[in-house]
């Protein structure tokens, strides 16, 4: 069993304060095809390599929904979902099979109730591929 | 160029019931080793319905579409010109296993970079659940790449 996360106290965190981080394993083309039939996007491009290769693709690739879904996993890993207000995404780049992707977030700014979280998968070697940022409420506990 | 007329456009809502097993699929899918999206008992303990919908599922559900390709159609897009350049949502309170979630999609939006070479059409999605309550508004902008002239 496991308790729901406390939140966090919004008076205790800092600007660039990160996030546990989520460190994933070199991503597989079984990921890919469990993500299809999961998520529900069939889109052959993503699974069937004959197929990409041609749309003029060297080879399968990650839904960018699937990324967006790790960093899903990034916020529901510090709070409750329901603390997510918005979550907002920019897809800037293709995951490739194989890729070591690793997805961080850190405070970028305290707001009344509420502090906005700048997100990002990155592989091993640094370049972004999902940029992003949420909003989350937090309570402000009174220490006096 | 896309016909701009088409800002405004409200497509016909659907409704999509949410599939406990398919979260479970999902959290499998994703690597989401946290029980309380897929062990009823540990979300029921953490104080939910049934097993919550994560915070990016509401974009599959919307693909649930009775036709996911209608918008596509409307616009005259060719599918592999398509790509998807961001999506947002805002959360108005978590839907659960068991609701049943409608879509109300509208194509807010039309424009052009790049001399007319790319072209973006926005689309928002609200979504309410059973109880008439809102869940989401979804925001999905998708990039056409022209062809060269």
């Amino acid at each position: 069993m496991t308790l729901a996360r406390a939140l966090p106290d919004w008076n205790a965190l800092q600007v660039g304060d990160a996030l546990p981080p989520l460190q994933l394993e070199p991503l597989t083309r079984l990921t890919l095809a469990l993500y299809c039939g999961a998520s529900g996007d069939h889109n052959p491009i993503h699974v069937d390599s004959d197929f990409a290769r041609s749309a003029g693709m060297p080879d399968v690739f990650a839904h960018g929904m699937l990324s967006a879904a790790w960093l899903g996993r990034v916020l529901t890993g510090w709070v409750p979902q329901s603390s997510i207000r918005s979550l907002d995404l920019r897809f800037t780049a293709i995951t490739q099979v194989g890729e070591r992707i690793t997805c961080t977030g850190r405070i970028a700014e305290k707001l009344d109730g509420l502090v906005r979280v700048q997100l990002q998968t990155a592989n091993a070697e640094g370049l972004v591929k999902l940029a992003g940022e949420a909003l989350i409420a937090l309570p402000c506990r009174d220490h006096s | 160029m896309i016909d701009r007329r088409h800002i405004g456009t409200e497509m016909a809502p659907f409704t999509v019931e949410v599939e406990r097993g398919r979260l479970r699929f999902f959290a499998k899918a994703t690597g989401q080793t946290d029980p309380e999206y897929s062990d009823d008992d540990v979300a029921r303990a953490a104080g939910h319905p049934a097993l919550p919908v994560p915070p990016t599922f509401l974009f599959c559900l919307e693909m649930e579409s009775p036709n996911p390709g209608a918008m596509r159609e409307l616009l005259g897009l060719d599918y592999r010109r398509i790509l998807h350049g961001e999506q947002g949502f805002v959360y108005h309170r978590l839907a659960h296993a068991g609701d049943r979630l409608t879509f109300h999609q509208r194509i807010v939006d039309i424009y052009d970079k790049k001399a007319g070479a790319l072209e973006f059409i926005m689309r928002k999605t609200a979504v309410s659940n059973q109880r008439g309550e809102p869940v989401a508004e979804l925001r999905c902008v998708t990039v056409y790449r022209n062809p060269a002239p």
